[in-house]
């Protein structure tokens, strides 16, 4: 017990786990394992033949974080802002540090409408966003989905459920404004 | 190129993009050989991460063939087999001058708070991923290496986060001699911390989790004791009973944002995006851990607060110690003890899905369906 000064449950011998488990020990020395010291001053070991990088060349409006003194000399162009989502983004960025919860708050939220964005304009292509196949819920019979859930007590099986509804929501919302639209236009077309 | 794209939370698929090109003169274009998904890839599959944006391509661990250089690469030639780690870093500002790759000031314009990551999100850079048939490599001399002719494709792939991860958290436990380490999570990462918990001299490594097949793997793999929480009432209880109610010396966290085994907590923050991360198994460590201990965490968190439970780790004087992993830093000597045999980072691999398949592997992994444990992308086969 830690009532006294001994560990209570004494480990196995080291012996013995060295004959028991292959490679016990051989990072026992902290000088031999990579991460300690935790900082270790050596510019010249990684590669770099430059003191600062030379800029990557800006072929639009790149948003950053205003903790930064510069635009960072390299940075990822995958997918540009646009849209209602990227003046949400860019306000996100433009107005508030890291340190503020609205930064982060308004950034989630324009993630959903990008969602939103992006399926209503995936209906004007030759292929259109398709819920079922893109969950990959049709493998459910391929990947054992019934006996991988049940029987196995596992702590997450409950809120699997809530996973179709967060999926369904803006789809099941989507339809009931199309029918709305709909529905209202016949009635202004009707009278 | 055909490459899987983010629709939306739990919505992805497989699309012809653009061939990605050379925007800076030290980029490479490597064509991916094999990729993976990582369970912090599903924080983003699950919409957890703030700016995800449809259209963006994840995966971060993957090895390839350099396709094309930029004019100002001097270390890789068209050809080579190469090995990327997940950091996107320059190895020259005042993080990387200091082996803090992961903390690389010089590539993400989104934040300054995390460094660059391929496929992880504007968040982390903006940055497209490599579960694609090609992608664009900043910095070519700095992160990609070789592949040793010796080392296997799968176990490369496994190198390039899950391995230098787990290998890292445990380094970050500080384990001594006779140490009792108690690892959260035995998905890819934690099975590495446990594994490699031993070659830093622990004594005893006990693996919490609630997958069956995934504690059996420690079991085998990681040759850890293991504790399923849900059979027990209070895991926090029962891991005190069997260290004689002192606690582990070390606890790690290698569960992250998506944790179960509290209901409101994992509501609260996977589904309803309340919270930057469920911390159930951050709470569990720090509460499991003995007081005077060490808490390394490995798991992913959003940038977002979250619930943790700071009083008693400034009541119990615990060191907590986290980063994203330093990948390159750990390569050398875990090259040495793959070399030495003591372990094949593959073994954990379960499942290997073609990229045109990429929904199914994504639904699979996160249900947790057909005893997934670590899944691999194959972009070309066919």
């Amino acid at each position: 017990m830690p009532y006294t000064a001994d560990k209570p449950v004494p480990p196995p011998s080291s012996d013995d786990l060295r004959r028991r488990i292959p490679g016990w020990g051989a990072d026992l020395d902290p000088a031999d394992r990579p991460a300690v010291p935790r900082e270790r001053f050596d510019p010249g070991a990684t590669g770099a033949h430059w003191e600062l990088p030379e800029q990557q060349p800006q072929t639009g409006p790149r948003e950053r974080s205003i903790e930064h003194g510069r635009l960072p000399p390299v940075f990822g162009t995958s997918v540009p802002l646009k849209g209602l989502s990227g003046a949400i983004r860019g306000l996100a960025y433009r107005r508030y540090s890291e340190g503020r919860a609205a930064h982060w708050l308004l950034l989630l939220a324009a993630d959903r409408v990008d969602v939103l964005e992006s399926a209503a304009r995936s209906v004007a292509t030759p292929r259109p966003d398709n819920p079922i196949t893109q969950t990959g819920i049709l493998s459910e019979p391929r990947r054992h989905g019934w006996s991988s859930r049940v029987g196995r007590g596992r702590a997450d099986t409950g809120h699997h459920l809530i996973d179709p509804v967060i999926v369904g929501l803006p789809w099941a919302a989507a339809g009931g404004a199309a029918y709305a639209a709909i529905r209202m236009l016949r009635r202004v077309v009707g009278s | 190129m055909r490459a899987m794209v983010y629709r939306g939370p739990y919505r992805v698929r497989v699309e012809e993009k653009p061939m990605p090109r050379i925007e800076h003169p030290n980029d490479a274009i490597i064509r991916v050989t094999l990729a993976a998904i990582c369970g912090s890839d599903l924080h983003l599959y699950h919409g957890m991460m703030p700016d995800t944006r449809v259209g963006t391509t994840f995966g971060h661990e993957f090895i390839g063939v350099v396709h094309e250089v930029g004019p100002s690469v001097q270390n890789l030639a068209v050809g080579d087999r190469v090995m990327v780690p997940f950091n996107v870093y320059c190895g020259s500002c005042y993080f990387c001058a200091r082996g803090l790759y992961a903390n690389c000031h010089n590539v993400n314009p989104n934040a300054t708070a995390v460094g660059g990551i391929y496929g992880y999100s504007h968040t982390c850079g903006g940055y497209d991923g490599g579960q694609a048939e090609f992608v664009r490599v900043p910095f070519a001399d700095v992160g990609p290496a070789l592949i040793p002719e010796w080392l296997p494709d799968e176990d490369a792939v496994l190198l390039t986060d899950a391995l230098a991860t787990g290998y890292f958290g445990a380094q970050l436990g500080d384990i001594r001699e006779g140490d009792t380490v108690a690892v959260f999570g035995a998905g890819p990462v934690g099975l590495y911390a446990a594994r490699s918990a031993w070659l830093m001299g622990a004594g005893r490594v006990i693996v919490i989790d609630h997958i069956e097949e995934r504690l059996e793997k420690a079991r085998t793999f990681a040759y850890a004791e293991t504790v399923n929480f849900t059979e027990h009432d209070d895991v926090v209880v029962h891991l005190k009973r069997t260290t004689g109610h002192l606690g582990a010396d070390v606890a790690i966290d290698a569960v992250g944002a998506e944790a179960d085994g509290n209901r409101t907590q994992h509501i609260t923050a996977t589904k309803l995006k309340l919270q930057g991360g469920s911390p159930v198994a951050l709470n569990w460590a720090i509460d499991g851990v003995r007081k005077g201990g060490t808490v390394s965490v490995m798991g992913a968190y959003g940038p977002i607060f979250s619930a943790v439970k700071f009083g008693d780790a400034l009541n119990k004087g615990l060191t907590l110690r986290m980063n994203q992993c330093h990948v390159k830093r750990q390569w050398p000597r875990l090259f040495e003890h793959l070399r030495n045999g003591y372990f094949t980072p593959s073994d954990i691999v379960t499942h290997r899905v073609p990229l045109e398949h990429i929904a199914e592997a994504y639904h699979m992994f996160s249900a947790k369906l057909d005893g997934c444990i670590k899944p691999l992308i194959v972009p070309d086969a066919g």
